[in-house]
């Protein structure tokens, strides 16, 4: 059996597992994680009451050629859970959200695309809290929803402390990086977006006061190239610390500005040179 | 060094707003099926020095987080504990297999670093009132790490087994030294290498290099400080003057160089693997799965732990 639920300590230690550690390390695995014996019944409910609240008595209807989601089924670090999502259908997506259903605050990342967006796939990590259905959720250019479904067991992710000081955690922040992949001219290119932050989740505590952090987090981040928008996201608590997101944009050869904010009032604006069309 | 509290410092359960809703089953009710440490063997390694191996497991219901090397050092004026165990139970355990050997006070306990396979014994011994010796950073390391540690603990051990967080009332933030009458214990803080509190110590006795957590043996190293930081303090243990090491994981006692051989040629490996990747684009995901893989067969455990060494590994290199 892969899967002992409650008798193995992965995350602990050598055994416990932490936003920054493993066992031996950190205790890595966990004792009957929170959420782990819910029933699908259970599950579908709390799906509905979630998407209620978000998007209101609107349809969602069901989609597997829409929107799909890519994630381990059991987390490595659940501090940092990365996330495919891959949306193959070329002007037809307006925007997508991704809910982690069992997270404190569910509601993770929403992502508008703008005129020089290629939504095919985009990736970013995620922390997550507890055996959960994550779900993506699309919006199409005729303002129609639909959902797609991925199971993650992970836990703790949300409360892990970060392993350095909060002042620490905070040096540099707002420096950004973006790096492009090698493209032939013409196609859409494929860019990595990093951004320092800590991304505090209010559940961390601090090591010195030993009070919780306040969550500071990017509510706010938007990349462009020239004037024209790639996306827009409204992000949450459930973005891993330090974010990175893998996007593809459509090259114009003008700057891709990037400008972020937190919740704080912390703003951060960068511009980059987009990759030569030459190479 | 200083002495910064005459009494320990513990740590208690306090609620923790949400947590509440998250809680697991009731694992303290369950019926343990008796602990696998009672047939533990206790080997003396050196002239008063005796050690514990832990087994090769991560922590279970059944095994009282007994996975690391624990043990300690008889000297003229008491007893040094080198590690204290890896919960309140363990560090029971270890205190009866003292008192059996000596009526000496026990007057040194080691708090290595941070981890709850470290640490979570350090309970035992608060009646015999010793100095807890640790890292200059290991109280803001507890601090932040301790209670989480400590409730995934309770999850699998209950509360009873698993014990309190005990915080160092000696701290070394450079270099310090021990006296217990016949021998001196000399101890290294390190920069960040396995973690970010890792205290080593030679005994003047017996030569012996105790490394803990910066040397694993067999058993896959687990990385949680910096991956350049370690490999760097692998250099400084070469120049400790030690030949022989008691290492944090694996037999109770190795020779220092082929040890530290393969520990770096690991991390050297994963180090490189990392950087690679991340100069290809490859994303994290892809990476936790090839990186390293061909050291797989050399260490066990692997599959448990080198994809989220990998994943530590990438986020320290991928803003080089
Ligand atoms: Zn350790």
């Amino acid at each position: 059996m892969t899967h002992r639920i409650g008798k193995t300590l992965s995350t602990l230690g050598l055994g416990v597992v932490l936003a920054t550690g493993a066992v031996s390390g950190p205790l890595v695995g966990m004792a009957q994680a929170a959420g782990a014996s819910d029933t699908e019944h259970e599950r579908a409910a709390r799906w509905q009451e979630i998407a209620k609240s978000i998007f209101g008595d609107r349809q969602i209807a069901q989609t597997d050629s829409l929107v799909k989601i890519d994630a381990p089924v059991r987390a490595l670090d659940a501090a940092l859970v990365p996330i495919t999502l891959t949306m193959p259908k070329d002007g037809q997506i307006k925007a997508v959200s991704l809910i982690i259903d069992d997270n404190p605050a569910p509601y993770a990342a929403k992502f508008e695309f703008g005129p020089a967006a290629d939504p095919a796939e985009l990736k970013l990590r995620v922390r997550v809290n507890n055996y959960t259905d994550m779900h993506a959720v699309v919006e199409t250019q005729d303002g129609k929803l639909y959902e797609a479904k991925q199971f993650v067991k992970a836990s703790g992710g949300c409360s892990a402390p970060m392993g350095m000081s909060d002042e620490e955690a905070m040096k540099g922040m707002g420096d950004m990086r973006l790096k492009f992949a090698e493209t032939a001219p013409g196609k859409p290119v494929e860019a990595t977006l990093m951004v320092r932050h800590p991304n505090f989740s209010g559940m961390q505590m601090n090591q010195v006061t030993r009070e919780y952090t306040p969550a500071r987090y990017i509510d706010k981040l938007t990349v462009s190239a020239g004037d024209r928008t790639v996306f827009t996201m409204t992000g949450d608590i459930s973005i891993a610390s330090n974010p990175v997101i893998n996007f593809a944009f459509k090259p114009d050869g003008k700057p891709i500005q990037v400008a972020a904010s937190d919740n704080q009032g912390g703003r951060w604006q960068h511009s980059f040179n987009p990759p030569s069309p030459t190479n | 060094m200083t002495a910064d509290a005459v009494h320990p410092r513990t740590f208690g359960a306090g609620p923790s707003r949400r947590h509440a809703l998250f809680a697991g089953l009731c694992l303290c009710c369950l019926p343990t099926l008796g602990r696998a440490a009672e047939s533990f063997a206790i080997e003396e390694v050196g002239p008063g020095i005796f050690v514990r191996k832990g087994l090769i497991a991560d922590a279970t219901v059944d095994n009282d987080d007994a996975i690391a090397n624990v043990g300690f050092i008889v000297g003229k004026t008491g007893v040094l504990v080198t590690e204290s165990g890896g919960s309140l139970a363990d560090g029971r355990w270890l205190r009866a297999e003292i008192v059996k050997r000596t009526d000496k006070p026990i007057t040194h306990v080691v708090l290595t670093h941070v981890h709850p396979d470290h640490v979570f014994g350090a309970g035992a011994f608060v009646q015999d009132k010793p100095v807890f010796i640790g890292h200059a950073k290991l109280t803001e390391a507890l601090s932040a790490r301790g209670e989480f540690y400590r409730k995934r603990l309770i999850d699998l051990l209950g509360e009873d087994r698993t014990g309190p967080v005990v915080y160092p009332t000696m701290s070394v933030a450079d270099t310090a030294e021990i006296d217990l009458g016949d021998r001196r214990l000399t101890f290294t803080a390190h920069g960040p290498a396995h973690t970010t509190s890792d205290l080593s110590m030679i005994d003047s006795g017996s030569g012996l290099l105790f490394p803990a957590d910066l040397l694993f043996v067999n058993r896959i190293p687990s990385l949680d400080g910096s991956l350049r930081g370690w490999l760097t303090e692998i250099e400084r243990l070469k120049t400790l003057g030690a030949t022989r090491a008691v290492p944090g994981h694996g037999p109770v006692a190795v020779d220092l160089a082929p040890a530290l051989a393969d520990l770096s040629g690991y991390l050297t490996v994963l180090r490189d693997g990392t950087r690679a990747a991340i100069a290809k684009d490859v994303p994290i995901e892809k990476a936790v799965t090839s990186v390293a893989a061909e050291q797989r067969d050399a260490w066990a455990l692997f599959d448990t732990y080198n994809g989220r060494n990998v994943t530590v590994a990438y986020q320290e290199l991928e803003w080089e």
